[in-house]
């Protein structure tokens, strides 16, 4: 039998197409069960934040600080580069739709604390390649760190400026391993997890127990007594840019 | 295989080129290295501006690759003859231009050894998602029809029947990879300089403009240096599509202008601002995007006036100028102009770094190698029919 090279360079072409398409096909077929293994059904994680509070507390980092140190988020001078999952940032930043020309003296050039919104419709999920970032039944946006490749096109697609790339590798930049929770390699995206790790041992995430002045509350907003939920309640609260629809889950008490 | 013989012999001239192009390939491919081994912190990205020449290089490419449909076009849907001996270049430098943006892409990655992850996770959801599968799909497309064409040409024989359903699909799918190409910026909230729906079709304008520009440039040029002559009436109906696609583009941009300007919206101005005067006393771009200007006018003077179009050395310097215009508008300004200022309000300017520039010259060579290479392969086997 006579089997040209031509003839061999297309079967094996068509081989290859064959095998990569299955691939393909199994792949739609493969849905990773996304659920939390301890949140009671029904639940979705909030976060009300007292920016009044806050302030008073004056310089304090204490958030920040647990925050980091709980997932070893690396301190990175150069603003280009830094990584950072929940940070102060200035009023008229985080807000930037509700730009008066004379704010209240409590909020001129005061910082808020913001951090990733977990949003109910989140546009970074929708626009990930991978399924590396997904939102969980709880609402938690959450990240695979071992399967996002590093395209960035949710740190285009937040409006909140929330998620951070690793440009380097973060592990000589941070001060001290805490050995019971990853480290990230170069090149992946990062941000808040709502501490779902925490929550999980039903303990609040690390920012909430960090703070003295009270001013951060997480909690349940489908249970109608929840300390969230009472908040809202009883206080006049905003979130970051709800024109565009995404619902963010951070509510702010002005 | 693919009568590549034909591409390994050749003159002195074709092999120093060749070289040099080989030559600027391994320094990209050293910069590459070091790239993966530190990571992007090696490029002049930032937190605000996490997208830049890489990504933007990829963007102007499939505008390229997508042009090839002002050839296909009018030769196999209203068998518009004079195209038919051009058809094959501009299939080539398809094949090409989506290779150099499906790998410009690739070195854009954090994480490039998980790239079929966007396989074995297919997120229809995702824009990229979309834009792989069409870019491949493309790729694929005129792979087969080029060589199949070409294939039978040398066989002194008509293309096969199944060949043309194929040559058709093509048509609208080169229209598809530079939309979804639009669609990755066009749906982001809290992006407002890429959040317009004339995107799209300003995409397809400008590459309609910039891949006949070019393919022009590529015909003037093998005149010159080889024996092949495209002739001058496919020349002349290349360059009056240069003109109304740039027509177009330059209409576009206008409208985008006046949307922005009038409506005197911040979050809309300020992108203009930044790319046109400068902003927050940051004006890295200003000199470009005017340069981009001046020459997308200066052209059009050219292009509008039919005597001076007809002038092969006018043409040829005109192409030049729509080409560099184009590649300042889409594949600096468009990408980088889209995240300052960032969604909070920071502007923070973005300057390529030399590594980062070694690798987007190294992609570039590859182009030019590979067009060389198809190139040399289709006129050779234009010449053995030609003389049997």
């Amino acid at each position: 039998m006579s089997f040209s090279r031509r003839a061999f360079l297309g079967a094996a072409g068509l081989s290859a197409l064959g095998l990569t398409g299955k691939a393909a096909i199994d792949a739609f077929a493969l849905q990773p069960p996304h659920e939390p293994a301890s949140t009671p059904a029904g639940t979705r994680w909030a976060m009300v934040i007292d920016p009044k509070k806050c302030l008073e507390a004056g310089d304090c980092t204490a958030c920040l600080d647990a925050c980091h140190r709980t997932h070893n988020v690396p301190a990175i001078d150069n603003r280009a580069h830094e990584v950072k999952w929940i940070w102060k940032e200035s009023f008229e930043h985080a807000f930037p739709s509700l730009q008066t020309d004379y704010p209240p003296d409590a909020l001129r050039d005061k910082p808020v604390m913001v951090l990733c919104n977990h949003c109910d419709n989140p546009p970074c999920v929708r626009v990930c390649p991978t399924q590396a970032t997904w939102k969980r039944s709880d609402g938690i946006v959450m990240m695979d760190w071992h399967r996002c490749i590093g395209c960035r096109y949710c740190v285009a697609a937040c409006p909140y400026g929330s998620r951070s790339f690793n440009w380097s590798d973060p592990r000589p930049s941070i001060a001290q391993i805490t050995p019971d929770f990853p480290t990230r390699s170069k090149g992946v995206v990062e941000k808040c997890t709502f501490c779902e790790e925490r929550i999980a041992r039903d303990e609040p995430p690390a920012c909430v127990a960090a703070c003295h002045a009270k001013a951060l509350v997480f909690g349940n907003l489908n249970d109608p007594e929840s300390d969230v939920r009472s908040l809202l309640r009883s206080h006049f609260t905003l979130r970051r840019k709800p024109e565009l629809g995404t619902r963010p889950a951070i509510y702010y008490i002005v | 295989m693919f009568m590549f013989e034909k591409a390994v012999v050749g003159s002195r001239r074709y092999w120093a080129w060749v070289l040099g192009l080989l030559v600027i390939m391994g320094l990209a491919f050293l910069a590459y290295l070091r790239q993966l081994s530190v990571g992007l912190v090696m490029t002049g990205l930032s937190r605000d501006v996490t997208w830049g020449l890489y990504i933007a290089q990829f963007t102007f490419l499939v505008g390229v690759a997508a042009s090839a449909v002002m050839v296909v076009l009018p030769y196999y849907l209203h068998d518009f003859k004079a195209f038919g001996r051009i058809t094959i270049l501009g299939e080539f430098l398809a094949i090409s231009a989506v290779t150099m943006s499906m790998l410009f892409i690739f070195v854009d990655m954090g994480q490039p050894m998980r790239v079929f992850n966007v396989i074995l996770y297919a997120t229809p959801s995702s824009m990229m998602f979309w834009d792989m599968v069409s870019l491949g799909g493309y790729l694929g497309l005129n792979a087969i029809i080029a060589l199949v064409t070409l294939g039978a040409e040398r066989k002194r024989m008509a293309p096969p029947r199944w060949v043309r359903p194929l040559i058709i699909l093509s048509i609208p799918w080169a229209v598809s990879i530079h939309t979804i190409t639009a669609f990755l910026y066009n749906g982001l909230p809290g992006r407002s300089f890429w959040l317009t729906a004339i995107l799209a079709p300003r995409f397809l304008a400008s590459a309609f403009a910039a891949g006949p520009a070019l393919l022009i440039l590529l015909c003037l040029g093998l005149r010159r240096l080889t024996s092949f002559d495209a002739g001058r009436e496919p020349v002349r109906k290349l360059a009056v599509i240069v003109t109304y696609a740039m027509l177009l583009n330059v209409f576009f941009i206008l409208l985008e202008l006046f949307t922005a300007l009038y409506s005197q919206i911040p979050e809309h101005v300020e992108h203009f601002e930044y790319l046109y005067l400068g902003l927050h006393g940051q004006a890295p771009l200003v000199p470009w995007m005017w340069t981009s200007s001046v020459l997308a006018v200066a052209s059009l003077v050219v292009l509008l006036v039919p005597p001076l179009r007809r002038r092969e050395s006018w043409l040829a310097v005109t192409c030049a100028m729509v080409f560099a215009s184009l590649w300042i508008d889409k594949g600096l300004g468009l990408i980088v102009g889209g995240f300052v200022p960032s969604p909070l309000g920071a502007v923070t300017s973005y300057v390529p770094s030399v590594p980062e520039v070694l690798i987007v010259l190294g992609i570039w060579a590859l182009g030019f190698l590979m067009v060389t290479v198809f190139y040399k392969i289709a006129l050779s086997v234009r010449e053995e029919v030609a003389a049997s």
